[in-house]
């Protein structure tokens, strides 16, 4: 009898966590899907994420070349899906590139 | 006549102009990304995506027509800045203009200050009604003449011509930032400026663009020991020793040029005491400072966070004086605003002319006023839907749960794409601008 009513107030506590902060609620959301997340310093991680804005790797012929040289009969490694890892072995090919943009227009501001 | 925040039966804003194209698919260069009035008033600049600056002029006051107060029309318009490519380190340099100041009118020209991630320019926008005819060495469509033709010689009269306004860069302070660029500042002595990016602000005078004094540096000597960054700074309007710089930890320090060359250590400290047991995963992020104004008058300064807006008292360093919520219905939220990256959205806020009233935007082109002296807010809506000429705008509100009343709308259906980020109000009259996307709203209140 007493387990039950111990186990009820074990529950009765989560609730009224839950109640008191939507913001808990929410994290433990997202770590239930995301379960690594903030295993390495989440400050750290994003501070560094955000340093490097923008910032991508470009086609370099002269690494492009030496690969296929050395590749042959191997394909080239494809493009990893998450571009924003800079990641040290992956070179670009020209498919990875975003395009550069053309003639510049005026703005639709000034109509 | 100011202040007033139309959130009770004072004033009432009304739809004026609406600037832009309505096509659904959104070029990503004509997003705005930076609204600021001059000084007066009188000029409107907006920065994009795309690097381009476009100038807006208000049209006189109409003696005959009481009740309509001047439209903004386009004065001028430029591409201020380039996409770049730096090849040292094969890096693209976004032409988007993250920050627009203006100096104070000091002639008939006017000036301002853009910024992109890497580069500021001076623009000089000026304006030509005059032209020189009847030239002696060359004829009116600019030929050279032959000088031994020449039997007579006259005085070029100045004639008018159409309204011509040219906008050309005077200066180019560059090379400076090794980190992106967040805010630009220009001192009241009217004489230099600040530039600030992740890790360091920098001094510059404004006529001399081989040189900037750096003030702050925060970049750690081991960049793994990194855990804040700068987010914003501004000058102090009055002080031209004082300025303020926020961070992503929700801090603000305030320094003083005065004390040192570098102002590594701060004078003052703003910091709102937190309660340990109510800290999770997101609260850093939700607090980190996306813009600091200081208000007209110098003695406060103001500061958005992901979810409220700020009144500190320069005063009182361990917390703020006032507090407003923006949209406190999110942080039940926060887990799929951080997987779409909402939660890293920097919103803008800003002070009415006489500091009585704040105005930040929010999500599904919602923004948000609070008037400092009632303690009033009022949720507004920039939309086309509400854009007949001078129709005044309606409260919005958002239901956050249980029965949702009409013309309520429910926090699962905001559109998070349709973010209001920059504001900016009139700094005399109660006129405000509002950057939807692509789309420039003006609105006035209706008793102006």
């Amino acid at each position: 009898m007493s387990g039950e009513v111990q186990a009820s107030t074990e529950e009765q506590q989560e609730m009224q966590d839950t109640v008191v902060s939507p913001e808990k609620a929410e994290e433990v959301k997202l770590k239930a899907r995301y379960p690594h997340l903030g295993t390495r310093p989440g400050g750290s991680d994003l501070l560094r994420k955000r340093l490097q804005k923008g910032q991508q790797k470009y086609f370099d012929s002269g690494d492009y070349n030496m690969a296929k040289a050395k590749m042959k009969n191997k394909q080239l490694p494809t493009a990893a899906a998450e571009k924003t890892e800079i990641t040290g072995d992956h070179i670009p090919t020209p498919q990875d590139l975003p395009q550069r943009k053309q003639s510049l227009v005026a703005s639709k501001l000034a109509f | 006549m100011m202040a007033g925040v139309g959130g009770g039966n004072d004033f009432q804003w009304c739809f004026s102009q609406v600037k832009g194209a309505i096509d659904e698919d959104v070029a990503e260069a004509d997003i705005i990304s930076t609204v600021e009035f001059n000084y007066s008033g009188e000029l409107l600049a907006t920065g994009d995506k795309g690097g381009r600056v476009v100038i807006f002029q208000r049209e006189q006051e109409s003696k005959n027509r009481l009740l309509s107060r001047g439209e903004y029309n386009v004065y001028s318009t430029f591409q201020s800045h380039e996409p770049e490519f730096d090849y040292l380190k094969s890096l693209e340099i976004e032409e988007k203009i993250n920050k627009i100041r203006w100096l104070p009118q000091q002639n008939a020209a006017h000036f301002l200050l853009s910024a992109n991630d890497k580069t500021i320019k001076l623009w000089k926008i000026s304006e030509r009604d005059k032209r020189a005819e009847g030239y002696n060495l060359k004829d009116e469509d600019g030929r050279l003449q032959d000088q031994f033709r020449i039997t007579t010689l006259r005085v070029p009269v100045l004639m008018p011509m159409d309204l011509m306004v040219e906008a050309s860069p005077r200066r180019i302070f560059a090379n400076a930032h090794t980190y992106h660029i967040n805010s630009i500042s220009v001192n009241s002595d009217y004489e230099t400026y600040l530039s600030a990016d992740d890790l360091r602000i920098n001094l510059w005078h404004l006529e001399i663009t081989d040189r900037s004094f750096n003030i702050v540096d925060i970049k750690p000597a081991n960049m793994e020991e990194l855990t804040e960054v700068i987010t914003a700074a501004e000058c102090h309007p009055h002080q031209c020793n004082v300025f303020v710089y926020s961070s992503s930890k929700g801090t603000i320090r305030l320094c003083d040029m005065r004390a040192a060359a570098l102002c590594d250590r701060h004078s003052k400290f703003f910091e709102e005491p937190e309660d340990p047991s109510s800290r999770s995963f997101f609260s850093e992020i939700i607090s980190s400072i996306s813009d600091v104004k200081f208000s007209h008058s110098g003695r406060y300064m103001m500061t958005r966070d992901y979810l409220s807006v700020k009144v500190w008292d320069l005063n009182m360093e361990n917390r703020p004086v006032e507090t407003y919520q923006v949209h406190e219905y999110l942080r039940s939220k926060l887990c799929s605003l951080y997987e779409n990256d909402c939660i890293f959205d920097k919103f803008e806020c800003c002070w009415n002319g006489s500091d009585s009233a704040i105005m930040t935007g929010s999500y599904n082109n919602f923004f948000r006023m609070f008037d400092r002296n009632t303690r009033r807010d009022i949720t507004l809506e920039a939309s086309r839907e509400n854009s007949k000429p001078r129709a005044i705008l309606k409260p919005r509100k958002v239901c956050t749960g249980g029965k949702r009343k009409k013309d309520e709308i429910s926090v699962d259906s905001l559109d998070f794409n349709k973010k209001i980020l920059h504001t900016a109000w009139h700094p005399k009259e109660n006129v405000i601008a509002v950057a939807a996307t692509n789309n420039l709203y003006i609105f006035q209140d209706k008793m102006n």
